[in-house]
């Protein structure tokens, strides 16, 4: 008995030392309350940087090169842009009234604005800084995702409780679909076959068929000793080899492990308090939250999926983009 | 023992190392045997703590919340804070229990063979306290093996490197539990330290609640818990468990393992022991 536990001991020593990020990244981190974007290091774990933007950040991408990153300064109603070689603001993009989440296309030309108050999604050209075309769409407009052909988008509209599916050749919606009560949060699988849309009251994830563009599965989820109404989820992201999907379920202060396959929860990881949004790092060895009450960001081991470290950044951490080095 | 004990002459004690370490032996393997034989004691000292986790950890869960201190990294749940505690448990009763032994022991006769051994009073005590030390550590091991799948995971690492943690901690709470075998006359009197010592120990200590929160609801308890060595004994497992060394629990716990070691020698020493002057107490 004693001897096999020292067996096993001594094979579980090694372990940890075998997954370890090899490089570097920046993690920017959008303080809501603080107009702060807070820079992290990945592989130290430490803030490196704090950058004054516009006020009430929230939604943050990165450019396809790394070298830019977009935030929106909601309540300034522009987008404004940092240089990751120099961690300052160096412009800004006109983006409509108190802009929220927005998606970059995949080659980078184009962002795709949602603007809550206007009902609209405004569509932005990164490299002429102009207003291509204003889409409106349902009541209260978030979520935005883009399919990976970069052929179509998809806004979620908050009050309305639908999927607008929005071809990006003509500006126009070909298909809107019911999901369930104030959906926040559209992802699209690495391959485009299907949207994962988040229901932040309804408390599902609506798995969407890109190609009938009909709801196939609905996730739920249930955590021993919390209220069902604690489970809200909001941000997706799934893993580039389209095998695990990770939910971020905001005041249940849990990340949900979904398996793509079974369309099962696998796992719930503890993480701060009121999770938002969540990011991969490049090499998608770890995935970072961001715990908006709790003021920080956790790192998740996404072989064990396991927490590794939290580490406090401004008030109120809304989004998070990581540069690819 | 005896063996040696035929060839040396008595009064005098000129061992080699090698005797030592046959005496040693002797007492492991006896402690081993006696264990091995009471099958319900490990079970009992396996249940004790997996209620604690399963049932009260559980219950608390959300009523404790979740925060960051030191060791921790990131949030945990209250099953993970707890654990560190409930190997200090395991520890702090099989301590006591081995004080249990030695009154029993004593009652019933078997403490005269080991005490007219020719080897130094402190040496077969050393030797007893040790072998109770390794015998709760495999305690500590199973109840770990069985938290893991329960989710109660520390860095694999963690699991060896606090094992110095734990025999140190060990060696503590079994030298206080053989410095108040020496105060109980009798068998009975066992409920006592269950009351006096046990309880007020586990309770009043980080092992629960963080010193944080126990400070919050009242500070006159919060210092009750620093004055505590059981908290040192906690805390000093706790971050062993993430590869950190908690400097003032160490040289705590290091410390009283000196004062109750040297207590419990300077108790059974037949010549200014409190044995003997208790014995004499009674007989008035």
């Amino acid at each position: 008995m004693r001897r096999r536990h020292m067996c096993l001991l001594a094979a579980t020593i090694a372990l940890p030392f075998l997954a370890q990020p090899a490089w570097a990244n920046l993690v920017y981190v959008s303080n809501e309350k603080d107009n702060t974007v807070t820079v992290v290091d990945s592989k130290t774990m430490e803030v490196v940087k704090t950058i004054n933007v516009g006020q009430r950040p929230r939604g943050i991408t990165i450019s396809p090169d790394g070298k830019i990153i977009y935030v929106c300064a909601s309540d300034d109603d522009t987008v404004e842009m940092i240089d990751t070689a120099t961690n300052e603001v160096v412009g800004s993009l006109p983006s409509g009234p108190d802009p929220e989440l927005f998606v970059l296309s995949p080659d980078g030309q184009t962002l795709y604005v949602a603007n809550e108050d206007d009902n609209l999604v405004t569509v932005i050209d990164v490299n002429t800084k102009g207003v291509v075309a204003e889409i409106p769409v349902g009541v209260e407009p978030e979520g935005m995702g883009v399919s990976p052909d970069g052929k179509t988008i998809v806004n979620t509209s908050e009050t309305t409780s639908m999927a607008h599916f929005i071809d990006t050749s003509t500006h126009e919606i070909t298909d809107n679909v019911l999901v369930d009560s104030r959906p926040r949060f559209a992802e699209f699988k690495p391959d485009g076959s299907e949207v994962w849309v988040s229901a932040e009251i309804g408390g599902t994830v609506s798995v969407i068929d890109n190609k009938t563009r009909a709801v196939t599965h609905k996730i739920t989820f249930e955590i021993q000793g919390l209220r069902s109404e604690q489970i809200q989820p909001v941000g997706i992201r799934i893993a580039a080899d389209g095998k695990k999907a990770y939910v971020a379920l905001g005041p249940a202060n849990r990340v949900a492990v979904v398996n793509t396959e079974t369309y099962e929860v696998e796992k719930y990881v503890l993480v701060g308090q009121r999770v938002w949004q969540l990011a991969f790092m490049p090499d998608g060895k770890q995935i970072i939250s961001t715990n908006g009450l709790s003021n920080d960001i956790t790192f998740i081991d996404t072989e064990t999926d396991e927490p590794i470290k939290s580490v406090t950044v401004g008030q109120l951490p809304w989004g998070v983009a990581i540069s690819p080095n | 023992m005896t063996d040696i004990a035929s060839r040396v002459p008595i009064g005098r004690s000129r061992f080699g190392v090698m005797n030592y370490l046959v005496c040693l032996k002797g007492i492991l393997i006896r402690e081993g045997l006696r264990y091995l034989n009471q099958r319900e004691r490990f079970i009992s000292s396996l249940v004790r703590p997996l209620l604690w986790l399963f049932i009260f950890a559980a219950g608390f869960r959300q009523v404790l919340g979740v925060s960051i201190i030191p060791p921790y990294q990131t949030y945990v749940l209250y099953e993970v804070y707890i654990t560190p505690g409930l190997c200090g448990m395991i520890l702090l009763f099989s301590g006591m229990q081995s004080s249990l032994s030695m009154v029993y022991d004593r009652e019933m006769g078997n403490m005269r063979t080991l005490l007219v051994s020719p080897f130094p009073r402190w040496f077969l005590l050393v030797s007893k306290l040790l072998a109770g030390v390794a015998v709760s550590i495999i305690q500590v091991y199973a109840f770990l093996f069985i938290a893991w799948f329960w989710g109660v995971k520390a860095p694999p690492s963690g699991y060896l490197l606090t094992l110095p943690a734990l025999f140190l901690s060990g060696m503590m709470l079994g030298a206080l539990g053989m410095l108040l075998s020496s105060l109980i006359k009798q068998l009975e009197n066992f409920a006592g330290i269950m009351n006096f010592v046990i309880f007020p120990m586990y309770f009043a200590s980080s092992a629960l609640y963080p010193l944080w929160r126990v400070q919050e609801a009242s500070p006159l308890l919060y210092k009750i818990c620093l004055l505590n060595p059981f908290t040192y004994a906690v805390e000093l497992v706790r971050f062993a468990f993430y590869g950190q060394i908690e400097w003032t629990s160490l040289a705590v716990v290091c410390g009283f393992t000196i004062i109750f070691i040297a207590g419990a020698i300077i108790a059974y020493d037949p010549s200014r022991g409190l044995v003997i002057k208790k014995q004499e107490g009674g007989n008035n």
